[in-house]
């Protein structure tokens, strides 16, 4: 008897709809959060993200009524991120139905805004985002460094200290995304994902580059991950999350079935 | 006869999802009132008392608004469900914040996690984040339905150790065995989040909303 891990899948949604499409066969709106949202919920998904990638401001007020309609029917965890900048942002967010809200750039621009956040709403709303690429050279101790914009631009931040300082800021969880592997379907940077959660006292979700449900269960096992998180091999169908869990736990990993 | 509810705001996290959770499950009809006013709690069938934050700055909000007496006649009275910081705060003491007076409902403190590790020997984070089971370690008609050792969504860093072995009606292990549901009387209180916990979470609510506050 013990605490689960997790699987969350993420969903990145553009002016209150899905976009790069969930492909399940049996959602007559693929690009309809709510119904993505109930169909992950049925099959075991244990929290689910939202990443917001509306460019426009109106595309963020379509994403707080979405918030609302996928709040009122689905009743497990829900994280929003992307484009958050301001208090303004996570109130509207968690009032609107939001459980946590996740910070990425706006903490690497403005630290002292995880203290913010942490001290009005509590660390239990707060996930930082981690983008990091490893910048050692072979033969070298390893080395990651934090990375905005999408993964182009280096802000010079080494990655394991920036998440002990954003734990010790408040963050009450990171969501550690390897930049090198994301979308490469080539697995988690384990050696990333294990350097960060070795070091910090919170939980981590390890995030990019899942292809297989090995990936998953190295997350976990070798990576330490308290979670994993993935878009693509959920949306398009490849793998279940009851798959995802039942080969976790058949490598001995607690889940919630 | 539906009724009513009522979810107590102090100013204490986001009451919008328990809200919804409750009118998604209650009897057609059921009037829920997301209130801080202690006559409209008084006036409701239930209540539910739920709260997220630091124990001093609930405290502080309860008597800010003037609930601390009206709550305590609520639970005595009717059907009663703390949740979370709803639920530690029915002790009397706290660790949090240097130390932190509480309702004192119950003999007991609330502690912080003690340093641990899981099966593998990695350390335990704090708060525990994530779905863990509750062993139903005596009856109650909250738990008609629910499995015992079902999986509730938990996140907390402080719990509580009530010192009246018979209000223990649930326990949860991480890294210690604590008690993460207390009952007595009318009032039910539980550490995790029920109207985050999916269908055992909803079938708890519902199993309040139908409630008569006898605990058998």
């Amino acid at each position: 008897m013990s605490l689960a891990k997790r699987i969350i899948p993420c969903l990145d949604v553009a002016d209150g709809r899905v976009v790069k499409g969930v492909q399940f066969e049996s959602l007559r709106d693929a690009g309809d959060p709510v119904e993505a949202a109930r169909r992950y919920n049925l099959e075991g998904a244990d929290e689910l993200t939202f990443l917001d990638i509306s460019a426009s401001h109106e595309g963020r007020e379509t994403l707080l009524h979405m918030v609302e309609r996928v709040a009122e029917e689905v009743f497990i965890p829900l994280t929003v991120g992307g484009g958050i900048r301001a208090m303004g942002d996570v109130r509207r967010l968690l009032n609107a139905g939001a459980d946590k809200v996740s910070i990425n750039t706006a903490a690497v621009h403005n630290p002292d805004l995880i203290k913010e956040i942490a001290d009005s709403v509590g660390a239990q709303c707060l996930v930082v985002a981690i983008d990091a690429r490893r910048v050692s050279a072979d033969g070298v101790p390893l080395r990651w460094e934090i990375f905005t914009h999408g993964g182009r631009k280096p802000t010079g931040l080494d990655a394991v200290e920036w998440a002990q300082r954003m734990a010790r800021y408040g963050a009450g969880e990171l969501l550690v995304t390897s930049m090198d592997r994301d979308g490469t379907k080539q697995g988690f940077d384990l050696d990333l994902t294990r350097a960060i959660a070795d070091s910090v006292p919170v939980p981590v979700i390890a995030s990019g580059g899942v292809g297989t449900l090995d990936d998953l269960t190295a997350g976990i096992l070798q990576g330490h991950a308290d979670a994993v998180l993935a878009a693509s091999i959920f949306h398009f169908g490849t793998y279940r999350i009851a798959e995802a869990k039942a080969n976790m736990a058949a490598a001995g990993i607690e889940v919630r079935r | 006869m539906a009724g009513s509810i009522a979810i107590v705001d102090y100013g204490m996290g986001n009451l919008r999802s328990v809200a919804k959770a409750i009118e998604h499950v209650a009897p057609l009809g059921t009037q829920v009132l997301i209130t801080d006013k202690a006559h409209e709690i008084l006036n409701a069938d239930r209540v539910v008392f739920p709260g997220q934050g630091a124990a001093a700055d609930c405290m502080a909000a309860l008597k800010a608004r003037e609930l601390i007496d009206p709550l305590a006649e609520a639970a005595k009275t009717r059907p009663f469900l703390g949740i979370c910081m709803g639920m530690q705060v029915m002790l009397d003491h706290s660790e949090e914040n240097d130390g932190v007076h509480l309702l004192g409902w119950f003999k007991g403190a609330v502690r912080r996690f003690p340093l641990g590790v899981d099966a593998n020997g990695l350390a335990l984070k704090i708060p525990q984040m994530g779905w863990n089971q509750i062993k139903q370690i005596k009856p109650h008609p909250l738990w008609q339905g629910v499995a015992d050792l079902s999986r509730f969504y938990f996140v907390h860093s402080y719990y509580c150790a009530p010192e009246d072995e018979s209000l223990r009606v649930g326990t949860t292990d991480y890294g210690i065995c604590y008690v993460s549901a207390l009952a007595q009387g009318s009032v039910f209180a539980l550490q995790s989040h029920p109207e985050k916990s999916a269908d055992d979470g909803l079938l708890l609510l519902k199993n309040f909303t139908r409630w008569d506050g006898r605990p058998d």
